[in-house]
């Protein structure tokens, strides 16, 4: 890929870049052949204020050839690496490519210390104090921005220590959220449930589904609209994991809780996606912190230590 | 009273014309030399060189005593485990050394130079390899001068066989202060030396053949910057290489015999020896010049030959300008604790005092907090505020290390943790806490930031008392 706007930006770049490389010799060509006056007592002949006088002390020839040496590394590094516009070089280095063949060393060399956990169940794994201080740290560096250090989510970013999963909390689940991601979409609802009257009787019949302060009128009356939502949510508002849909039968609020949030989750949808980490991580590291994550929503992970 | 004024003479240059801009610097061939300052300066080559070379051998707590594993970011000298974190202790070391230094340089002139600096000794080894192949000044300047024959193919092989295997066994030396050494010496008999350890094993075994051997006196003169600052530390009372001008003058030949008042001469024989064993090729009979490194060659030689005459030695020595013409001895208590090195010398005890009470009080383990990026607050059961944090936590010793967090500043204030924090040796691990404040004690704060104190206790074991380091933080009460 080319930083420039046109090639001829690239071969302006590259022409002065070898001009430069070639005055540079010429310069020091030059000075090596140009003769200087020298007084008869190793000074310049120039002196001020009657007695200061300015030493001739000639460079000695061994550093202008510590020049050359730099013009020919120079030209040496231009014919071998990116530098000359747009051209790559003939050893094709990138920084990606290096990032590329660094990813991979550092996979193989931990392939061998993670072996050894492939021989686990997840059970047996949670167990297992260097697995789970090695699913510590790539939760803090790979999942922590979204889901928080201590994995208790945000609004909009699930709460993974809970056991309320909207996908299903089985380590081998976790493991494939990971893994592929997870993209949940909830369409925009009101057409199909009808004025926001309407709309709103229905948010308070969800708010009933888990006892949640509601107008039981209004939920009576949004009842039989509920049909429209139980295709996903299911006729008792259990949700479904295989859909991703949410339980709306507990107090887990992922997006906001309250009338209003829900009239709005109704009216306007949501897509809510957790990207893939297959690219990023290795097999066997899913595994691991998958194992990790599941680990936290297990009893007495957590302990108050005042 | 105005002082004299000083006269630096200037060495005549050939008649006047023109010169090209680049010089093509002569081999000096340094006569070998033996005496006081000779011996010193072996001394320390012995002594840095059994440091240098013996040091990274040296086993310690089961692995090498000084080790600096770049890969891991740990830097291991004896019990000390070091963290980049702890980089503060290098600046030290180099102010102290910079302050060495000083004070050294205002008392004894290029004290540095002449004896300890690796230029010196290198150089010093290299010419000692050089004078058994290829003999001493005269032989060297014959062997230089002559067509190539058999002799002086294995003189000067030989020379550089064994250049080349000292400029390797230092470069070996000094990437076995980054790999374990004994691990290095293996993976050089199996051929499995990594990218990076070849190039520095060449690298610096070049460099040192290199400087060593071939550029010798001009790093001095053309590259190293202390060179060239240390004279800015001089004063009247500096101790300089001098040769006494008043007694020496006027220099000539004579018999051994003759009196040397009667011809109207000085001590100076004009044997030109001083100028022949001078490392940099010049003549301290000229005065001080930047190019003399305080080798002191030109005092040993020139006393032999005073000792052969029966004159008194010393017609070149440590004298400081202010001796040279008053007279009176070089050192007086006086004269040394003069304010420039009182600064010099306090500062440096300052320092070093510092230095080494922070090294003796260093915690056990250190912490940094990091309020979590994910989320400010959130409220929790009960109506509980929990704010999330991770604390990086090290451990800085070479045993397994037990933690228990507490905070203090909120009171009601309560930490969750996984049970059971342990840090393997010299591991470093962020650990994530929560903090929760009850809503009662929330209501009473009022929204914002609000200070909060972690305490991580290192618990005690059966060799050590716990410990406790305190890093001051913050927690947010939403509104």
């Amino acid at each position: 890929m080319s930083d420039f706007f046109n090639s001829g930006w690239s071969v302006f770049i590259a022409a002065v870049t070898i001009l430069g490389l070639v005055g540079c010799l010429a310069l020091l060509f030059g000075a090596s052949r140009r003769k200087v006056m020298s007084a008869t007592d190793n000074t310049t002949g120039h002196v001020w204020d009657g007695d200061l006088v300015e030493l001739n002390n000639p460079l000695p020839r061994w550093w202008m050839m510590l020049f050359i040496i730099t013009v020919v590394f120079g030209a040496i590094y231009l014919a071998l690496y990116p530098g000359l516009g747009a051209r790559a070089g003939t050893l094709q280095w990138s920084s990606t490519g290096e990032h590329q063949a660094d990813v991979a060393a550092a996979r193989a060399q931990i392939a061998p210390l993670y072996a050894r956990f492939n021989a686990l169940a997840p059970e047996a794994l949670a167990k297992d104090a260097q697995a789970m201080a090695l699913g510590e740290r790539l939760f803090v560096n790979n999942c922590a921005q979204c889901h928080g250090s201590n994995a208790r989510g945000s609004k909009g970013f699930p709460n993974l220590t809970d056991n309320d999963w909207l996908w299903g909390g089985a380590p081998e689940r976790i493991m494939e959220t990971i893994r592929e991601g997870r993209n949940g979409n909830m369409p925009p609802m009101a057409a199909a449930v009808g004025t926001s009257e309407e709309v709103r009787n229905v948010a308070n019949y969800v708010l009933s589904l888990s006892d949640s302060p509601h107008n039981s009128v209004a939920a009576q009356l949004g009842r039989p609209k509920f049909v429209v939502c139980a295709a996903c949510h299911g006729m008792d508002g259990k949700g479904n994991p295989a859909l991703g849909s949410a339980n709306l039968t507990d107090k887990v609020w992922l997006h906001g809780w309250g009338e209003d949030a829900i009239v709005r989750m109704v009216n306007e949808g949501k897509h809510n996606v957790m990207p893939a980490h297959k690219d990023r991580l290795s097999e066997d590291q899913i595994r691991v912190l998958g194992t990790y994550v599941w680990s936290l929503s297990q009893p007495g992970s957590l302990t108050a230590q005042r | 009273m105005a002082e004299p004024r000083k006269v630096i003479p200037i060495a005549a240059a050939p008649a006047g014309g023109t010169v090209s801009m680049y010089t093509s610097e002569a081999t000096i061939h340094a006569r070998s030399v033996h005496g006081w300052f000779a011996a010193w300066r072996w001394a320390l080559v012995w002594g840095t060189q059994i440091v240098f070379y013996g040091l990274p051998w040296l086993s310690w707590n089961g692995r090498p005593a000084m080790l600096f594993d770049l890969g891991a970011r740990r830097f291991y000298i004896f019990n000390l485990v070091l963290y980049p974190q702890d980089f503060i202790y290098l600046t030290g070391l180099l102010i102290l050394s910079a302050y060495g230094l000083f004070l050294f340089t205002a008392v004894a002139g290029r004290l540095w130079c002449g004896y300890a600096c690796p230029q010196t000794v290198y150089t010093e080894i290299f010419m000692w390899v050089e004078h058994h192949f290829e003999g001493d000044r005269q032989a060297r300047i014959k062997l230089d001068k002559s067509g190539w024959s058999l002799n002086k193919l294995w003189r000067r092989g030989g020379k550089h066989v064994v250049w080349i295997a000292i400029g390797l066994w230092t470069g070996f030396t000094f990437v076995g202060y980054f790999t374990p050494i004994r691990t290095l010496g293996a993976e050089v008999l199996s051929l499995g030396l990594g990218p990076w350890e070849t190039f520095w094993v060449l690298f610096y075994g070049f460099a040192t053949y290199g400087n060593a051997g071939f550029m010798r006196e001009q790093v001095c003169k053309y590259m190293c910057p202390y060179a060239r600052f240390q004279s800015a530390m001089f004063d009247h009372d500096t101790l300089i290489i001098s040769y006494d001008e008043k007694r020496g003058e006027q220099r000539g030949a004579r018999a051994r015999t003759a009196d040397k008042a009667a011809l109207g001469l000085g001590d100076c024989v004009d044997c030109t020896l001083c100028v022949q064993v001078c490392p940099t090729g010049i003549d301290i009979r000229q005065g001080l010049q930047y190019e003399c490194i305080g080798c002191a060659a030109c005092i040993d030689v020139c006393n032999t030959v005073m000792d052969k005459l029966e004159y008194p030695r010393g017609l070149i020595r440590y004298a400081t300008q202010r001796s040279l013409v008053e007279g009176g001895a070089a050192l007086t208590v006086k004269r040394v604790l003069r304010p420039r090195v009182l600064i010099y010398g306090a500062v440096l005890v300052l320092i070093a005092g510092g230095f080494t009470a922070s090294l003796a009080l260093r915690a056990p383990l250190r912490v940094d907090v990091v309020r979590d990026r994910g989320s400010l607050a959130r409220i929790v059961d009960e109506g509980r505020i929990e704010n999330v944090y991770r604390l990086q936590v090290m451990n800085n010793t070479e045993v397994t290390q037990r933690y228990r967090f507490a905070v203090s500043g909120i009171p009601g204030a309560q930490v969750l943790a996984r049970s059971d924090t342990r840090l393997a040796p010299a591991e470093s691990r962020w650990v994530p806490v929560a903090v929760q404040v009850p809503p009662e004690q929330a209501q009473a704060l009022g929204p914002g930031a609000h200070k909060l104190v972690f305490q991580v206790t290192r618990e005690a074991d059966a060799d050590n008392l716990a410990v406790s380091v305190n890093e001051k933080s913050t927690f947010v009460v939403p509104r």
